[in-house]
């Protein structure tokens, strides 16, 4: 593997040395486990391995649920119910299953926000940085596609509102919609789609997690500093970094059996904490319930789709501009697009030329302001559409654009960063006075 | 104008009735409520059913609720399941064959061609669905309604006092009051303080006609009342006990693995404590050589 200068594998044996030479599979699993890493990571570093074991979670807590499943609009509300009943350990696999997907943006947010801060997303990491953002997406579309097959009240309705907004697309919308939809409503084709795709799209971000850990494998992992490994020589890479094995495995372990210990304490003492009553309730296209909320992790955006009323001046702007195709329902969904894909151009927008939130006295309060935006975001989308939370909303969302489009490129101008350490070791032995290179 | 206002009552109760939700956040364009909270057994992360009072609150639903109500999610031969009213199998056999199907047409899975009649109820058959309009099923009731969600609007109280469905219902079955005076006397239906999603007269509306007042109008009558059940077991049937029985017993329906489900939260939750002691002992050994700690250094 390119990257930092390391030992490589040698096949031994004479067994090790026959299969090498047919497929050199031990030499990618040792170098994959043993890769320098920069030994200053902090605990922020650990949600990689969390997604990695959520993703592996879902699939195999998913895999027994679609044993026991029945994607039809009779019978899907009843199997649930089935598997909640008389399948052994159901409850279980269905509650892990149900509260894993909370678990997995819970630590999908802290991952980003991880990597906004410390500036993972910057050159040369903007390859990785965009395919965390695609299986971002991915993910949404699966939780998305996953909450319809209960098929309760919100299933329905919130499969009725999202497959709406691409209907709001001018011209092809309508069209484009019932092509989702596979019918001119939410019905037993869309149930069916949901699920096959439900079923699909997990090892579609399986395979683009692989392609995410070989590409910051390529680059090597960003730390805490910015400050690069040193690849001039084997020695100077050593005194800067430890082999994934045994170090950050073990303490990886460590924080997810911890993360764990939580997560099962909610899925046994607390299971619906997250989910909504609503879903309790069999699908009914002819009633519709009081409030349709979005499950938590969808709220931030939910909330900007929101905010953009047709009485906003931007909007209407936009709308007399584009001659009316721009309408405030289209550009409520352009908006939440929009918020996602400033967040993936966060690699060309962000001017700085340092790396590390930590070396950056103005970014840090900015950067701040952000964790608290799509907090109050995530609050104002739970809210109803009405004041004052239509104005709160308005206000987090333009900061959110605002951040991406005008702070990140101006910090990078005006902003003058502190000092950086030279390199990894020196903040390291600062840190650890009598720290010792690894053996 | 009454008419239509009746009309439009009648037709909100329909669909409230239908499954219209309650839930503390839908409750924005709808009446407040009173449900309080009471202490059920089964609360909190070591609660667990009584299984005296399933028993107690299976007889209520056989007695009162089954002749509206259905349990079509819930079969019937779980009632001798560990953690629930765990009857014996003989009495649950018993208990099928002697159970009525009240509403035929939603039933006719257990309708025998050969005899042209209802077949008796086996213990592998499901509780009767009931689809009488303005009477909703009532196997999840416990778990489609949110009963409180302190505090601050977290929720996190449900650790202790659970979602608060079984608390709805207690509400419920005892909110019955005398209307406000702000009701004409021939208003549809029967006043109730911990129901959201029925009518409200337009005389109990401000301005902007938001409703003024607790509760609203439901179309069940008040269904239990003292000694409207008599316990084999000797327990006083107060209209307080029969309550508390039957929610319990619904919260049953709707959680069956309770139980099950809390013990597996300890059992996981004290292995991966353990583990992650162990890992972190693992952990601070592996790690002292490579930061120098003092007692190293």
């Amino acid at each position: 593997m390119a990257g930092i200068p390391h030992d490589h594998y040698e096949p031994k044996t004479n067994g090790e040395r026959w299969l090498y030479r047919r497929l050199p599979i031990a030499g990618l699993i040792h170098d994959t486990l043993t890769i320098p890493t920069p030994r200053n990571l902090n605990w922020m570093w650990i949600w990689g391995i969390v997604l990695t074991f959520c993703l592996a979670l879902q699939i195999v807590t998913g895999i027994v649920l679609a044993m026991h499943y029945t994607p039809h609009v009779n019978e899907a509300f009843s199997s649930i119910e089935h598997i909640m009943r008389n399948v052994n350990g159901g409850h279980m696999i269905r509650y892990m299953h149900m509260n894993g997907a909370s678990l997995f943006f819970f630590a999908v947010y802290l991952h980003i926000f991880r990597g906004l801060y410390y500036g993972s997303y910057k050159a040369p990491r903007e390859v990785t940085w965009i395919i965390g953002m695609i299986i971002y997406l991915l993910m949404m579309a699966t939780a998305f596609m996953g909450y319809v097959l209960p098929w309760g009240q919100m299933s329905f309705w919130g499969a009725t509102v999202i497959t709406g907004l691409f209907g709001a697309i001018p011209g092809v919308g309508p069209t484009l919609q019932e092509w989702l939809l596979g019918g001119p409503a939410v019905d037993n084709a869309t149930l069916n789609r949901f699920f096959s795709l439900h079923y699909l799209l997990p090892f579609v971000i399986a395979g683009l997690v692989a392609v995410h850990i070989w590409a910051f494998h390529t680059t090597g992992n960003n730390n805490p500093t910015g400050v690069e490994v040193r690849r001039t020589s084997k020695e100077e890479a050593q005194r800067d970094t430890l082999p994934f094995w045994p170090y950050f495995v073990i303490k990886d372990l460590f924080a997810l059996a911890v993360i764990l210990a939580v997560f099962f304490a909610v899925v046994g003492f607390m299971p619906n904490y997250l989910g909504h009553p609503d879903n309790y309730i069999p699908a009914n296209p002819l009633v519709t319930p009081a409030h349709i909320v979005p499950e938590w992790y969808f709220l931030p955006f939910y909330a900007i789709l929101r905010a953009f009323t047709a009485d906003v001046w931007v909007v209407i702007a936009v709308e007399w501009l584009s001659f009316g195709i721009i309408d405030a329902k289209f550009f409520g969904v352009l908006a939440m697009f929009g918020a996602i894909v400033v967040m993936a151009l966060a690699p060309w927008l962000d001017t700085s030329s340092v790396r590390s939130g930590r070396y950056r006295p103005m970014f840090k309060w900015w950067f701040a302001l952000l964790c608290i935006d799509f907090v109050v975001l995530m609050w104002v989308g739970a809210m109803p559409a009405e004041e004052p939370y239509a104005t709160i909303s308005l206000i987090a969302s333009a900061y959110w654009f605002a951040y991406f489009l005008v702070i990140l490129p101006l910090l990078g101008v005006i902003e003058k960063p502190l000092a950086q350490p030279a390199t990894i070791e020196d903040d390291y032995k600062s840190h650890y006075p009598s720290a010792q290179p690894a053996e | 104008m009454k008419e239509s206002m009746k009309m439009s009552a009648i037709k909100t109760m329909l669909w409230g009735a239908a499954g219209l939700a309650l839930s503390v956040t839908a409750a924005f364009a709808e009446s407040k409520t009173v449900i309080e909270d009471v202490a059920f057994a089964h609360e909190g992360p070591f609660g667990t059913f009584d299984q005296m009072q399933l028993q107690r609150g299976l007889q209520v639903y056989t007695e009162v609720c089954a002749a509206c109500h259905g349990l079509e999610q819930v079969p019937i031969r779980t009632l001798s399941d560990e953690g629930g009213p765990m009857l014996p199998e003989d009495q649950v056999r018993q208990y099928a064959t002697d159970f009525p199907v009240y509403d035929e047409d939603s039933n006719r899975h257990l309708y025998d061609i050969a005899t042209g009649e209802f077949r008796p109820l086996a213990p592998t058959d499901h509780f009767p669905a009931h689809h009488l309009a303005a009477a909703p099923d009532l196997s999840l009731m416990a778990k489609q309604r949110k009963g409180f969600s302190g505090p601050y609007g977290t929720g996190i109280s449900q650790l202790v006092n659970g979602m608060g469905g079984a608390e709805y219902i207690h509400a419920l079955l005892m909110g019955y009051v005398d209307p406000p005076a702000c009701a004409p006397e021939d208003f549809d239906g029967y006043y109730n303080t911990a129901f959201a999603n029925g009518g409200v007269p337009d005389s109990c509306k401000d301005e902007h006609g938001h409703s003024t007042i607790i509760g609203s109008w439901i179309a069940m009558p008040p269904p239990i009342s003292d000694d409207i059940v008599t316990y084999a077991d000797g327990t006083a049937a107060t209209a307080d006990q029969i309550s508390m029985d039957v929610s319990a017993f619904l919260m049953w329906t709707a959680e069956p693995k309770l139980n099950a489900r809390k013990e597996a939260g300890f059992v996981g939750v004290f292995m991966l404590s353990i583990l992650a002691v162990l890992l972190y002992l693992t952990n601070k050994r592996l790690w002292a050589g490579v930061k120098g700690r003092k007692d190293q250094a």
